[in-house]
């Protein structure tokens, strides 16, 4: 277990009060004049040397981000932009961040504003956090009055003003080109990549987006060292991670733990345990909604950090971790799931926004025994013509989930979905959704 | 994506009164000049607000003319996000959220205690208009499932019982305590704790 003094959200349970003054006696804003004053070039490459990748879902390393912005101020501003626009099912960290830990990301953005040049920062909550907002904008304002944020912000001679602008539920401004759509006051349905934000982003400035817990570990990889947080976890995983445990087990919660932790680990030590034992456990799902589900067999050996999670063909995501055992329908979770990515869906590209419904409306058919044999195969097909066909990542993050289900429960699909199809031509069906089985039907029939 | 229609009966005039006019100033002020734009979803939800939380298509009208920009950008907005509620919903407005991590810990439960308490139907406001409900999706306090949020506050570990004992709470026109029911406090694991001890006991 990663030792106490190693973690970096001491006040994770608010044991201590988010306040300025509790917070500096953490750490928080005590030499922040000092770490800027060693430079730019210092600042990222230490960032670098730690090995930081974002937290936010992909895993992009963030030293390597900032130094995507323009060296100089051009005539466009530069601005960071952070999201904290949490919606993956599973995920609640940057919750805690925004209404215990506030300080270390208003202290984070100062540094990181530092680093990329921005004068500017704008914090995107989702609306529905507006009481953790509001204790946001209270350390906001606190650090106004201290002269931590403004102009010559805590002495370092650089000037920022920090917003929030809040969203109003919709799961894609979590997207970076989304997020930035709606911070201009529109609706939010991602751009094409190229450009990315980092040449054109906010207002066609130069724009660097990181999520709320990137941004609140950097001043303290500054202050202990990049060394120092790359020696946690392992190469390329470093460094330590809120896992948020949720679902079947016995003591749900949030924990501050090293990369490459045990999943076991995080079940039976921190949550408690699966309810029913661990033997009742059906399958994980390991980093937020998104992420392909992980059956019971790999779960006892499985380690979490993006790498060793990728090579199981699922992903880090936001390390959230969703826990089903065996009382729960595996296919019903899933088929929930699908409706969650039909709902939040913007509608920009077809292939996500039909195939999303589809996937719903055949997952929910599926739970029931309804399907016929050949939809299981028809709603592979599906997701494979989602996947990568679509603007932003929404489409893998709809399909993977299901292409995960299909990848390690097909038999209980299969078993539970044994018609043959249902429509058969002499039925006159006066729409052709399923045209597909009118035509095999009539090859079968030819031959 | 979800469907959203403005209601069928909608007041002719909406404008701000003097505290939202405040508040819309203090926003657009957070942008540059010439993008005060970026104010819309603020402002919408200002007029939310103000107006017995919906937004008549009057308020859009004047939030357009407000930020200088074509109205039908304002509707756009305001039927995109699903938080600005187009139609009228009760003064207690109850949103359970119902995605996996809180299905699979019993989030029906919370539905069943709305049916009965409230209405058969999702979006029916009571006689009173006191009190309406629906399903939403995450609202990201995943640990803390099954959870629901009545207007601003976050209500979470919660059970068929304790729902329906904030249910009356509010048909009797109280505001019930936020937070986790079953005393716990925050996300910490709930007589498990292993980690920062000291910090605990201290």
């Amino acid at each position: 277990m990663l030792k106490d003094q190693d973690r970096i959200f001491q006040n994770l349970y608010n044991d201590l009060g988010s306040d300025i003054t509790s917070s500096q006696k953490r750490g928080d804003w005590i030499n922040t004049k000092d770490l800027t004053n060693k430079g730019r070039d210092w600042i990222i490459n230490e960032i670098k040397d730690s090995q930081l990748r974002g937290r936010g879902g992909a895993g992009f390393p963030t030293g390597l981000k900032w130094s995507f912005a323009p060296k100089e101020i051009g005539s466009r501003p530069h601005y960071l932009v952070i999201n904290g626009d949490e919606s993956e099912p599973g995920t609640c960290k940057d919750r805690d961040i925004l209404r215990f830990e506030p300080h270390k990301l208003i202290e984070g953005c100062l540094i990181a504003s530092y680093a990329v040049q921005a004068h500017v920062c704008y914090i995107y909550i989702r609306g529905e956090y507006f009481v953790d907002g509001q204790k946001l904008q209270a350390a906001i304002d606190e650090a106004y009055e201290k002269n931590l944020i403004g102009k010559n912000a805590a002495g370092t001679g650089w000037d920022l003003d920090i917003y929030i602008h809040y969203g109003a539920g919709a799961y894609i401004c979590g997207e970076e080109t989304a997020l930035l759509e709606s911070i201009e006051g529109r609706k939010g349905q991602p751009r094409l990549k190229p450009p990315f934000p980092a040449l054109i982003g906010l207002y066609g400035c130069p724009t660097i987006v990181n999520n709320v817990e990137t941004i609140a570990v950097v001043p303290t990889i500054l202050r202990r060292g990049g060394k120092w947080f790359a020696s946690l976890g392992r190469e390329k995983n470093t460094g330590t991670k809120i896992f948020c445990i949720s679902g079947n087990v016995n003591n749900p919660c949030n924990v501050e733990e090293e990369m490459n932790i045990p999943l076991k680990e995080l079940i039976e030590v921190h949550a408690g345990g699966v309810i029913g034992g661990w033997d009742n456990l059906q399958a994980v799902i390991p980093g937020g909604s998104s992420m392909p589900l992980i059956p019971k067999e790999k779960c006892e050996t499985l380690t979490m950090d993006f790498d060793s999670l990728m090579a199981e063909k699922s992903g880090l995501g936001t390390a959230g971790v969703v826990v089903i055992n065996k009382d729960q329908d595996i296919i019903k979770c899933m088929a929930r799931i699908a409706r969650f990515y039909k709902h939040e869906s913007c509608g920009q590209c077809t292939p996500c926004r039909e195939g999303s419904g589809w996937m719903w409306r055949m997952l929910e058919r599926m739970a029931k025994g309804e399907a016929s044999k050949d939809e299981v195969d028809m709603l592979s097909d599906v997701t494979n013509q989602i996947e990568g066909h679509t603007i932003c990542a929404f489409g893998e993050g709809s399909a993977w989930p299901v292409q995960g289900l299909l990848r390690h429960f097909r038999d209980e699909i299969k078993k539970r979905n044994n018609f043959d199809p249902i429509i058969k031509e002499n039925k006159n069906i006066p729409y052709l959704v399923d045209q597909h089985l009118l035509d095999k039907n009539a090859e079968i029939k030819s031959k | 994506m979800s469907l959203k229609r403005p209601a069928k009966i909608q007041p002719e005039k909406f404008e701000f009164n003097s505290s939202s006019l405040e508040a819309a100033n203090i926003i657009i002020a957070k942008y540059p000049k010439g993008k005060q734009q970026s104010a819309v979803m603020a402002l919408l939800y200002i007029a939310q607000k103000q107006n017995n939380n919906w937004i008549p298509l009057a308020a859009m009208k004047y939030i357009a003319k407000f930020l200088d920009m074509p109205y039908i950008k304002v509707y756009e907005v305001a039927t995109f996000y699903s938080m600005y509620n187009l139609s009228p919903v009760g003064k207690y407005f109850i949103q359970i959220c119902t995605t996996t991590p809180c299905m699979i810990r019993g989030a029906q439960k919370l539905v069943e205690a709305c049916k009965e308490k409230i209405s058969e139907n999702e979006n029916e406001l009571l006689k009173d208009k006191n009190c309406s409900w629906m399903e939403v999706e995450c609202l990201g306090a995943c640990v803390n499932a099954p959870m629901m949020q009545i207007n601003d506050d976050y209500y979470e570990d919660l059970d068929k019982e304790k729902t329906l004992e904030i249910l009356e709470k509010i048909l009797n026109g109280e505001t019930p305590k936020p937070g986790s029911y079953r005393g716990r406090i925050n996300n910490e694991p709930e007589n498990n704790r292993k980690t920062l001890m000291d910090l605990k006991n201290a």
